[in-house]
């Protein structure tokens, strides 16, 4: 195994829910960086409930499809990237795309079909990302993104630049073929990707079980890269997690894989009624609620008074509710749109995406 | 500075001659040069597939380029087509040029996803241009059989954002190769194997680009036109000089887009249309082609649009059976003869 920093592998099979849950996160994160992890996560819930009552008010085609439960995931890992580094975000990240620097009001307008959305409606739901903060949209084919972010890496390790991609998949991704020719490929040639996947028990309505037979980030040091489980519910987990391979990409040590353990707390879709998940694991995941959870630790371990963290909450979600207004304002896209596009005049670089992480702002 | 060094050397381009010399190679060569010039022009263009480096590539195209370049500019891809095409995508949307080499054609199946769902869309869905060319060693007729020898053109004209190009000549293949590499979209390069060492010609030495979406007049003629691309081009003029007719012969070049100007063109002057390809028939570029002239020409016609095919059938192994299913030029002749004396 070519793992650079031992203490980012994973042992001998490690059994699931045997994970690093309370993370020494040290100096890493000041007191605004901590306020911000609520804002983003909070962002998240609070536009993804707003989008679910516009799909339920039929202003939303087609369907409808959250991360709800999973806030911590893209907030933590997004969190740790620098304004050069690039992403591949997924359906259940909206949190990443937040921290990034797309506004709740292109989101809602672009599962609306507006034409503010971030695609102008020429992609629907979470298919979306902004090429002027860094990223490249994902498409339904799970995990494609996987090997784009691959191939960025592979340009960043080509220049010789200390730049990251980061993308992310679920663990039903992982039983697709383009998963391993993606792990392989970034193992090959030591890339600097960062690989989030997202344990949320179901592809679907596939449990794991019947998933896979071994725990995918086991497979990680097959293809000599670390693979480390977190508690993905855990926001300054995932965030620690993450900073550690993301510098550790950044300075040629090459991919890690993550998995954070989760449970998708709605359908697979707003169409979707779960009425194969056990009621006990949702009681049970509920208790883990990662906003409720991080709340109360900032309280607890972090010095806010509880009325500070009420405030945050209380900014985000009048923050949300006036950009829902503004989206619903946005115009439906010209007809004539539809025939637009198809090719590309000339190639333009990808802008960069917000930091919003204190280090870099230091760093600026 | 550029413009600067451009207008200090114009007194002395004015002095030379205005065509440009050319020497003789063969469509092989012509790929490997135009791929090995871009490579010293641009530093952003690099070489990705299977056997490429060390070894070459299956057909030689990237001969003594692994040490010209090194390992980083001609990368010895794992046998995995979709982390060819996916890894470009990536890298293209990052600034460099990826030519992906496919061993053969046929194996873009496996590498398909990545190149109509991701490559093809990515500008539609979100304005992020996809620079890469995919090169597909295209084509039957040494036996080959059903997974080395096909011609899979008409998958990629029903993903719109790709572009689709399959040059006949040595000249047109370094030229549409060259503008494919600068191309800010997906290009198909299907280059037929069958005239990687059998054509040879004149071609240009140094700069040569030939634009995607132009046709060109390989034969003029006014009784009777041909429309081919590819290895059907050769056996529309081999026809037309064993039959001494008076044919027209239009090589596409480029199948997307499809040059309907130039195709209508010619069927106005001669009223008579074979449309040839080596691929199968239904759905094909012959039947777009044929739709096309139905729609914007058939008052012009003297004769039903007929086409040259292989037929719907998997392309077989065996000398006899392969030679059933590819047209020759035998069939050529005699389609042609049919339109003329129609």
């Amino acid at each position: 195994m070519k793992a650079a920093n031992g203490t980012l592998a994973t042992g001998p099979a490690r059994a699931r829910g045997d994970e690093d849950a309370s993370a020494d996160t040290g100096s890493h994160l000041t007191r605004s960086d901590r306020a911000n992890l609520l804002r983003y996560m909070a962002m998240m819930r609070f536009a993804e409930e707003r989008a679910l009552v516009l799909y339920r008010q039929g202003k939303v085609p087609g369907s409808f499809y959250d991360g709800r439960g999973q806030e911590a995931i893209p907030v933590g890992s997004a969190y740790a990237l620098g304004p050069r580094d690039r992403t591949c975000i997924l359906h259940r990240d909206l949190g990443a795309h937040f921290v990034r620097g797309v506004t709740p009001e292109r989101y809602l307008a672009n599962y609306m079909g507006r034409s503010g959305g971030v695609t102008g409606g020429k992609d629907g739901n979470m298919h979306f990302g902004d090429p002027r903060l860094g990223s490249v949209g994902m498409v339904s084919m799970l995990p494609d993104m996987a090997l784009v972010a691959t191939g960025m890496a592979l340009a960043f390790k080509l220049r010789g630049e200390p730049r990251v991609a980061l993308t992310y998949f679920g663990e039903g991704a992982t039983a697709n073929g383009q998963w391993h020719e993606a792990m392989n490929f970034a193992g090959i040639h030591r890339l600097p990707v960062v690989f989030i996947l997202e344990n949320n028990r179901f592809a679907y309505s596939t449990p794991n079980e019947l998933e896979f037979a071994v725990d995918p980030v086991e497979r990680a040091r097959t293809y000599g890269f670390p693979g480390v489980a977190v508690d993905g519910n855990d926001v300054e987990a995932v965030f620690e997690r993450t900073r550690e391979a993301v510098e550790r990409a950044r300075s040629g040590g090459g991919p890690t894989l993550i998995e954070c353990h989760t449970m998708r707390m709605h359908g697979h879709g707003a169409h979707d009624d779960m009425s194969y998940v056990p009621a006990e694991l949702l009681e049970e995941w509920e208790r883990r609620d990662p906003i409720e959870r991080y709340k109360a630790r900032l309280v607890q371990d972090f010095g806010f008074e509880p009325a500070e963290v009420e405030e945050i909450l209380g900014e985000v979600r009048a923050y949300v509710d006036e950009c829902a207004e503004r989206a619903l304002a946005s115009p439906m896209p010209p007809p004539e749109a539809a025939l637009e596009g198809v090719f590309a005049r000339e190639w333009e670089p990808l802008g960069d995406g917000h930091a919003p992480w204190s280090r870099w702002r230091e760093a600026a | 500075m550029a413009e600067a060094q451009l207008a200090g050397d114009a007194p002395a381009r004015a002095a030379e001659p205005e065509t440009p010399a050319t020497r003789e190679l063969t469509y092989l060569e012509a790929i490997s040069e135009a791929l090995r010039e871009e490579m010293r022009r641009d530093e952003t263009v690099l070489c990705i597939g299977e056997d490429i480096g060390a070894f070459g590539g299956a057909f030689k195209v990237t001969d003594g380029f692994y040490e010209e370049f090194g390992a980083g500019r001609v990368i010895d891809a794992p046998l995995a087509e979709n982390a060819i095409i996916g890894t470009a995508v990536g890298a293209a949307i990052e600034g460099l040029r990826p030519v992906c080499e496919m061993q053969f054609a046929d194996f873009i199946s496996c590498g398909f996803d990545q190149l109509v769902n991701v490559a093809a869309k990515l500008h539609y869905r979100q304005g992020v241009a996809v620079p890469i060319v995919v090169r597909l060693p295209s084509g039957g007729g040494f036996s080959g059989g059903p997974f080395h020898s096909q011609n899979p053109e008409a998958w990629f004209l029903q993903a719109p954002g790709l572009k689709v190009v399959a040059p006949a000549t040595p000249a047109d293949a370094k030229g549409l190769l060259v503008s494919a590499i600068r191309d800010p979209n997906p290009v198909c390069f299907l280059e037929h194997k069958g005239l990687y060492r059998t054509v040879r010609g004149e071609v240009p030495e140094g700069e040569h680009t030939v634009p995607l979406g132009k046709a060109r007049v390989a034969r003029e003629g006014s009784e009777l036109t041909v429309i081919a691309y590819g290895s059907s081009v050769h056996l529309a003029l081999r026809a037309a000089e064993e039959l001494g007719a008076d044919i027209e012969v239009i090589d596409l070049r480029s199948l997307c887009p499809l040059d309907a100007d130039a195709v209508l063109a010619s069927v106005r002057k001669t009223s008579k249309v074979l449309v040839a390809h080596e691929a199968t028939r239904s759905c094909g570029v012959g039947a777009e082609v044929a739709a096309l002239i139905a729609a914007e020409a058939f008052e012009h016609l003297d004769a039903p649009v007929r086409r040259l095919t292989a037929p719907d059938v998997p392309i077989p192994f065996s000398p006899p059976l392969e030679r059933e299913v590819l047209p020759q030029l035998d069939d050529m002749k005699e389609a042609c003869d049919e339109l003329l004396r129609y």
